[in-house]
């Protein structure tokens, strides 16, 4: 009983990158809820900072959870900490023994790590530290190369690059458990993936939007407009069935001009299967199909446990659907050419996301997320503009800057309960529904030359009004 | 296309009420091994159309001894998984088209693909 109690109060130290800053916390909770554990910090906590102290936890969630994360680089079992050495050294010799014995025990071999942040320190330095922590009853030997257990000694200097001080503003000792999954932002990167386009979505945030969509072993995951198959690839990493559709028919089919530099057209096995070949979860792979977002093919029911997409805004892919504004009706033998392409037309950006929600609200399980990047002009953005559906609840709401005056915001819900017959038209009565009508002029807006400057002034124009 | 797709897909043909399920014309079938996952063939049982799902694997011939009626317990039934699964995953539709069993529109695949995009004067 004592021991059980003792474990259940350890605390774990995450340490985490600092970039995609906004991404980090969602992750870290999805990744948790996945488990079925809350988010407890311990003490103060500061999202900004590269440290952060989580208890409730056991050693087998915290290794689940860097199993999936991005945006974590290392978990540690947290033996002691203080805003000083003297500080930690109290700290650390309070630790209960028994807690540390199994890892220091006579034939267990061991290596001391130091880790600073914002700071370098000379290797002498870093023998100093090691040697100063002599009071902790090391019995096993050292073995640089692989040791049975790694410590590591946590400095924190701040985040301002600029005002680094002296000694450190806190510090941290404790045993690692595990790293997070960072290296998949190389191994997957687009540099040296068999198919892009030229908007594939970046390694490392496909990842943070499979874990924002809570994505996990044998679900099944939709993406509406699929493009060159990015979001698939991370969510069949992490061994969900994946599918997807797009308008157009040549990403599809993978053919056509190809995005890369010195390439004019795409070879005969780019498509998004070979994605999936190339990173080893062909298995993972349902289907994809061309077929227009506006007018979805899918029969009425909760077939999906994540829908995650990246919709066009207008930018660098056109937004369109099917149909025309002509009311011409073509009398035509019944004849549908296998690569014919009809006729487009704008795809209004409030109706995608209209459509999107709602179509989430009746295609996702119970509990199934719906992950999705919502463009905003900067200088408007409030927080009534996110789209909302009564089956839907915000989970979170990120944003990553694109240029002074616009940015995307990475947008997370979770549906709630089952549409009843209203609820489609539920968001003609919100009174949020206005502002979002806006954002049929995100484009215009992008490339009206609203430049830096006019952005800051308006800023500034708002900031002295108030 | 497999056959988990066609279980999901409906017509989406203006004005069209029941259509579903589409109608498999197939002229190039072929079966790609995938392996086995019997949590995730039983997770996707419940929401399949179960009778619509036999019918499409008879229509291509690989329907094995798929009962018309869903077998009870059948997590537990390895064997009936085996052939659900070959059903779902591994049977697919490389050419041929998908039929809109009410307005007979005709959805062309190619190469594994369908296309489902509908014409200017169907929308």
């Amino acid at each position: 009983m004592a021991t059980s109690a003792r474990l259940s109060c350890l605390k774990y130290l995450l340490h985490l990158a600092q970039d995609n800053l906004d991404f980090r916390l969602p992750e870290i909770k999805s990744l948790l809820a996945l488990r079925g554990k809350p988010f407890h910090y311990s003490g103060h906590f500061q999202e900004k900072t590269p440290f952060w102290c989580l208890d409730g936890l056991s050693e087998e969630d915290v290794r689940g959870v860097m199993a999936r994360s991005v945006c974590a680089k290392s978990a540690f079992e947290l033996w002691g900490h203080g805003k000083t050495h003297s500080e930690l050294k109290t700290s650390l010799l309070k630790y209960p023994t028994e807690n540390m014995s199994p890892f220091m025990c006579k034939d267990s071999t061991y290596r001391i790590n130091v880790y600073t942040f914002n700071k370098t320190l000379e290797f002498e330095d870093r023998i100093k530290r090691i040697d100063s922590m002599d009071y902790l009853p090391f019995e096993g030997t050292v073995n640089l190369k692989s040791p049975q257990h790694i410590f590591c000694l946590l400095e924190d200097y701040g985040t301002d690059p600029n005002d680094i001080p002296e000694h450190p503003n806190y510090i941290y000792f404790g045993r690692w458990i595990a790293d997070g999954q960072r290296e998949l932002i190389r191994s997957h990167s687009v540099k040296n993936r068999h198919f892009i386009g030229n908007t594939s979505m970046d390694a490392g945030l496909s990842f943070i939007m499979a874990n924002h969509a809570k994505v996990n072993k044998n679900d099944l995951v939709f993406d509406p407009f699929v493009g060159t198959g990015s979001l698939l690839v991370a969510c069949s990493h992490f061994r969900s069935y994946v599918c997807g559709t797009d308008i157009d028919y040549n990403t599809i089919h993978g053919r056509g001009r190809s995005s890369r530099k010195n390439k004019t057209w795409r070879g005969p096995d780019e498509n998004i299967r070979a994605n999936l070949r190339q990173y080893g979860t062909e298995d993972m792979y349902i289907d994809v199909m061309v077929s227009d977002a506006s007018k979805h093919v899918w029969r009425e029911a909760a077939l999906f446990d994540a829908i995650i997409t990246d919709p066009p805004y207008g930018i660098r892919e056109s937004t369109r659907r099917t149909g025309s504004h002509k009311d011409v009706i073509k009398p035509q033998d019944a004849i549908y050419e296998e690569s014919h392409v009809p006729v487009t037309q704008a795809y209004h950006l409030s109706d995608i996301f209209t459509d999107l929600l709602n179509f989430s609200a009746h295609h996702l399980v119970l509990g199934g997320r719906l992950v999705y990047w919502l463009p905003v002009y900067r200088p408007e953005y409030c927080v009534e503009m996110v789209p909302l559906n009564p089956c839907l609840r915000i989970i979170s709401n990120c944003e990553q800057t694109l240029s002074s005056h616009t940015s995307r915001r990475l947008i997370t819900m979770e549906k709630i309960k089952n549409p009843e017959e209203l609820d489609s038209l539920a968001y003609l009565a919100d009174p949020r529904f206005s502002p979002y009508q806006g954002h049929n002029a995100f484009r215009e807006k992008y490339f009206s030359g609203v430049n830096k400057r006019s952005g800051k002034e308006d800023n500034k124009a708002a900031v002295n009004g108030e | 296309m497999k056959l988990l797709t066609h279980n999901m897909l409906t017509s989406h043909v203006k004005g069209v009420t029941k259509g579903y399920p589409l109608l498999i014309k197939a002229t190039e079938v072929k079966v790609n091994e995938v392996d086995f996952n019997p949590q995730f063939v039983s997770r996707m049982i419940p929401k399949l159309e179960w009778s619509a799902l036999v019918q499409a694997a008879d229509e291509l011939g690989h329907r094995q001894d798929l009962p018309v009626e869903l077998v009870p317990e059948y997590e537990k039934n390895e064997e009936f998984l085996k052939k659900v699964h070959r059903v779902l995953l591994e049977v697919e539709v490389i050419e041929g088209c998908l039929r809109c069993p009410e307005s007979g529109r005709e959805f062309p695949i190619s190469r594994g693909i369908p296309n489902m995009l509908l014409n200017d004067d169907e929308v």
